[in-house]
């Protein structure tokens, strides 16, 4: 009985014979159109956002927030440590020493007059984070803080500073 | 009222009716395979918009009217203006022939759900159907493009080595029906559902079947639009509605090609077992075109399916298949079909 050989390349270490319902490419067209249909049936892998939102870790990096102490006193000095620590140059700060109206707010003579991170340019990597002496800065898992425009994405002290009471971001 | 008078008023609102349909199905069409190609693949199709994302049809009716309509430097202007609706006209042609429901008897008078039961309804589809290749060869040639003209070329080249596998896969189911009146094609195959033309041409069946794929440029034949379209293709430069009209020509061409294989071969828009009514009334006539449509939205999904399961021909495997493969299988059936024909002509079995 002599079988058909068909052979699929001329790449002499490739050949293989096929069998008729391989050829008539008909009978894989139906399994492969079998997973297909399992698919459909399947439920969807989508996170309905804003619906649904994916879990995020309570560690997960993402927007800052100036922390205070128990007494309601900002815990930043001031020091640059995180400007120096940031790969991205993200924090832009200006130390000065505290003024008489405002030592009510500060543990030292020293505090930030102003202090920026450009959202866009920092990577959210953690380094400030973990170069500030006093556990001032720290970056939570919030990320919902889309804007129209690059200027209203630097955000100043006044939106990076922790609420007294309330919701600590400025946006709530 | 007069004769002409009724007969035209009937026959016109008839074909507004079947084309109001037949509109709506297709724009519908657009948003169902959204939805089914990201179900297919663990997703989500679009949902935003409106409930279940129905009127994302409206917002892409909304962009396609709004988008910037431009015509390429040193292109054709009038080709390339007229090539959309060739695509479109041809498609639409089809429509005046294809059976979407039995006769219904409204005002006295007996009315066909079909805009046109010409003798030769068979002939006239694939006839027109041959013209849709004029849009796309119109389209690639005006671009003024060389891969459009490459693109252009290659899916004409596909389509009409598609006709000729097509015509001969119908031929033996004719020698069957004997008829080439579609609506008659559909009463041969009222009563059980083994007179459907499926049971006893399955083969023919499977030759139209993969035929229509390639004449729709679905994939697994899409070399017309996809790939191509990597570089270019007949319709890159086409900007908002003119290529709103290539995208809903193809998607209607899709539509009533099943619409045609339910009427050949699965029994139109008739019920297995049920006979029509002595009077049909307008309650029988909705009945039938809504079992049509089910019948062809069933193969419009599978159109659907194959898109997202099967990769795309080269376009030599394509040229094999549509001349080396195809039309001797179908002049097979053809040869084969007579000779059974015949046998049982001469012994008397029913056919």
């Amino acid at each position: 009985m002599a079988e058909i050989q068909k052979t699929v390349t001329n790449d002499p270490f490739r050949k293989y014979n096929l069998t008729l319902a391989e050829r008539l490419y008909l009978p894989a067209i139906m399994k492969g159109m079998g997973v297909t249909i399992s698919y459909f049936f399947k439920k969807p892998v989508t996170i309905q956002y804003p619906e649904e939102k994916a879990y995020v870790p309570h560690r997960w990096r993402g927007r800052h927030v100036l922390k205070r102490d128990e007494f309601g006193r900002e815990r930043c000095v001031g020091c640059q440590m995180c400007e120096l620590a940031c790969p991205a140059d993200a924090i832009t700060i200006q130390a000065g020493e505290v003024p008489p109206e405002r030592r009510h707010l500060h543990t030292t003579e020293r505090y930030s007059v102003t202090y920026e991170i450009d959202m866009l340019r920092c990577i959210y990597c953690g380094m400030c984070e973990e170069a500030c002496p006093e556990a001032a800065i720290f970056l939570t898992p919030f990320y919902e803080f889309a804007e129209d425009s690059r200027e209203k994405l630097i955000y100043t002290k006044e939106m990076l500073t922790e609420r007294i009471g309330g919701p600590i971001f400025y946006k709530d | 009222m007069p004769e002409i008078v009724a007969f035209l008023l009937e026959k016109s609102l008839v074909a507004v009716f079947i084309f109001i349909v037949v509109l709506t199905v297709v724009a519908f069409s657009t948003w169902i395979e959204r939805i089914v190609a990201g179900h297919i693949q663990m997703r989500y199709g679009p949902n935003r918009a409106g409930p279940f994302g129905i009127l994302q049809v409206a917002a892409d009716g909304v962009k396609f009217f709004m988008k910037e309509e431009f015509i390429p430097d040193r292109a054709n202007k009038a080709l390339f203006i007229i090539a959309p609706s060739f695509t479109f006209m041809a498609a639409g042609f089809i429509m005046a022939v294809i059976p979407f429901g039995d006769r219904i008897i409204v005002a006295g008078r007996e009315v066909l759900l079909q805009i046109a039961d010409i003798n030769i309804g068979v002939l006239y589809v694939l006839a027109i159907g041959s013209l849709g290749v004029y849009g796309i060869i119109a389209g690639g040639w005006a671009s003024n493009n060389k891969y459009s003209l490459m693109g252009g070329l290659r899916a004409s080249s596909q389509m009409i080595s598609y006709e000729i596998a097509m015509g001969l896969a119908i031929v033996a189911l004719l020698l069957d029906h004997g008829t080439l009146s579609l609506r008659q094609i559909v009463m041969n195959q009222q009563g059980a559902i083994w007179h459907w033309s499926v049971f006893s041409h399955p083969i023919g069946f499977l030759l139209f079947y993969v035929a229509a794929f390639a004449e729709s440029a679905r994939i697994p034949f899409d070399l017309p639009e996809a790939e191509n379209e990597i570089v270019a293709g007949y319709h890159t430069e086409y900007s908002a509605m003119k290529f709103g009209l290539f995208m809903f020509g193809e998607f209607l061409h899709m539509i009533l090609a099943s619409g045609m294989i339910v009427t050949l071969y699965f029994g139109g828009w008739g019920i297995p077992w049920v006979q029509p009514p002595a009077e049909p009334g307008i309650l029988w006539g909705l009945l039938s075109l809504l079992v049509f449509w089910v019948k062809t939205y069933f193969f419009v999904f599978v159109f659907m399916w194959v898109r997202w399961t099967l990769p795309r021909f080269r376009y030599d495997q394509l040229m094999n298949l549509g001349w080396k493969r195809l039309i001797p299988i179908g002049l097979a059936n053809i040869v084969i079909t007579a000779g059974l024909l015949l046998i049982f002509q001469h012994f008397g079995i029913a056919g």
